[in-house]
């Protein structure tokens, strides 16, 4: 957020700017703000699972926080699969760890520190559609390797009526095909909002304090930076609502894609 | 009307459906607590239900507020 005139400006947050330009046979790969956050999130990851996968025999804090989680990741894959889902899990778990730690790498107060910012990489559709296509790819791939052109039967559920089997193989087809679009959208645009709202209201707080009338600052400022504490909370719980939901789809797709109907 | 106010407009009308989405979602999790009350053994089984409904009644809110950010910043 820029001073000058004091004009709450909630997209600059998103802006990637290239730290290292690099040069690929005329494309742009330069090393960006994005990419570094990428890199620290897996960072985190690393350091995370590193330590809680020392197989202890009495496991402690650290091991039953990551078993925690690999459980979790399980019992959803096992009880929206089935025994074959135990195969999956290190994808879903994959996708849901990066989900996770970068939504809350986005919420991290690294503003704190003069110059920096932080960057939520998954408020950016690029890399939210790499995601959704990780999972949308897997569910194709799995789905004709399994069952071959037999895939398609998944489009005429059991016990559609003859009349209507011109329409419903359409409208699943459909709703098929938009599935990789609402993984992606939804993810992106949470986060996206999440962030936007929170700009604003800390150019509330902010401009308040700076206002020339002095009745601004705790009438505008104060009920602005409460309001601050609970939207943060509640994106805390975004977060984490939006990782669960992107692995609970995968999994439900993959479901699709094991068992068909 | 100027193009920048009908813009504007457009955008404003477009949070009616985040609202109504704030709805869906209420109704969502309202739902799933009187269920959950009546029968609190069957609760637990049913989390992953709830928030499917979650994830579908909240995406309609949230493609409102893309077409509100897309008429603001770039229509």
């Amino acid at each position: 957020m820029a001073g000058e005139s004091g004009k709450i400006d909630p997209m600059h947050q998103f802006q990637i700017e290239p730290l290292a330009k690099l040069d690929l046979f005329g494309y742009d790969i330069s090393f960006t703000n994005s990419s570094l956050f990428m890199l620290v999130v897996l960072g985190a990851i690393w350091i995370f699972m590193a330590g809680g996968m020392k197989r202890e025999l009495v496991p402690g804090r650290w091991q039953m926080a990551v078993e925690g989680v690999t459980g979790f990741i399980n019992n959803m894959m096992s009880s929206s699969i089935g025994p074959e889902g135990k195969k999956y899990v290190p994808l879903v778990f994959s996708l849901f760890m990066f989900i996770l730690f970068a939504n809350f790498m986005g919420m991290m107060p690294i503003g704190i520190v003069p110059g920096a910012h932080a960057f939520t990489v998954t408020s950016h559709l690029t890399v939210t559609a790499v995601l959704a296509v990780l999972s949308f790819g897997t569910v194709l791939v799995v789905g004709f390797w399994r069952h071959g052109l037999h895939f398609f039967s998944l489009f005429v559920p059991h016990g559609t009526p003859w009349w209507l089997l011109w329409l419903i193989p359409l409208i699943e087809l459909f709703s098929f095909l938009i599935r990789p679009f609402s993984l992606a959208l939804r993810l992106f645009v949470a986060m996206t909002a999440g962030h936007v709202l929170m700009k604003v209201l800390a150019g509330f707080v902010i401009n308040g304090l700076n206002a020339e009338a002095l009745w601004v600052a705790p009438l505008v400022s104060l009920p602005s930076f409460i309001l601050m504490i609970g939207i943060t909370l509640l994106e805390l719980l975004v977060c984490a609502i939006q990782a669960y939901v992107f692995a609970l789809l995968t999994s439900l797709y993959i479901n699709d894609a094991v068992n068909l109907h | 009307m100027e193009a920048e106010a009908a813009k504007l407009i457009g955008a404003g009308l477009a949070a009616i459906g985040a609202g109504l989405a704030a709805g869906g979602v209420g109704n969502v999790f309202g739902s799933f607590l009187q269920g959950a009350l009546r029968n609190p053994a069957a609760a637990d089984s049913q989390q992953g239900r709830l928030f499917i409904g979650f994830a579908a009644a909240e995406l309609l809110g949230l493609l409102a507020f893309v077409v509100a950010m897309i008429l603001i910043f770039v229509a």
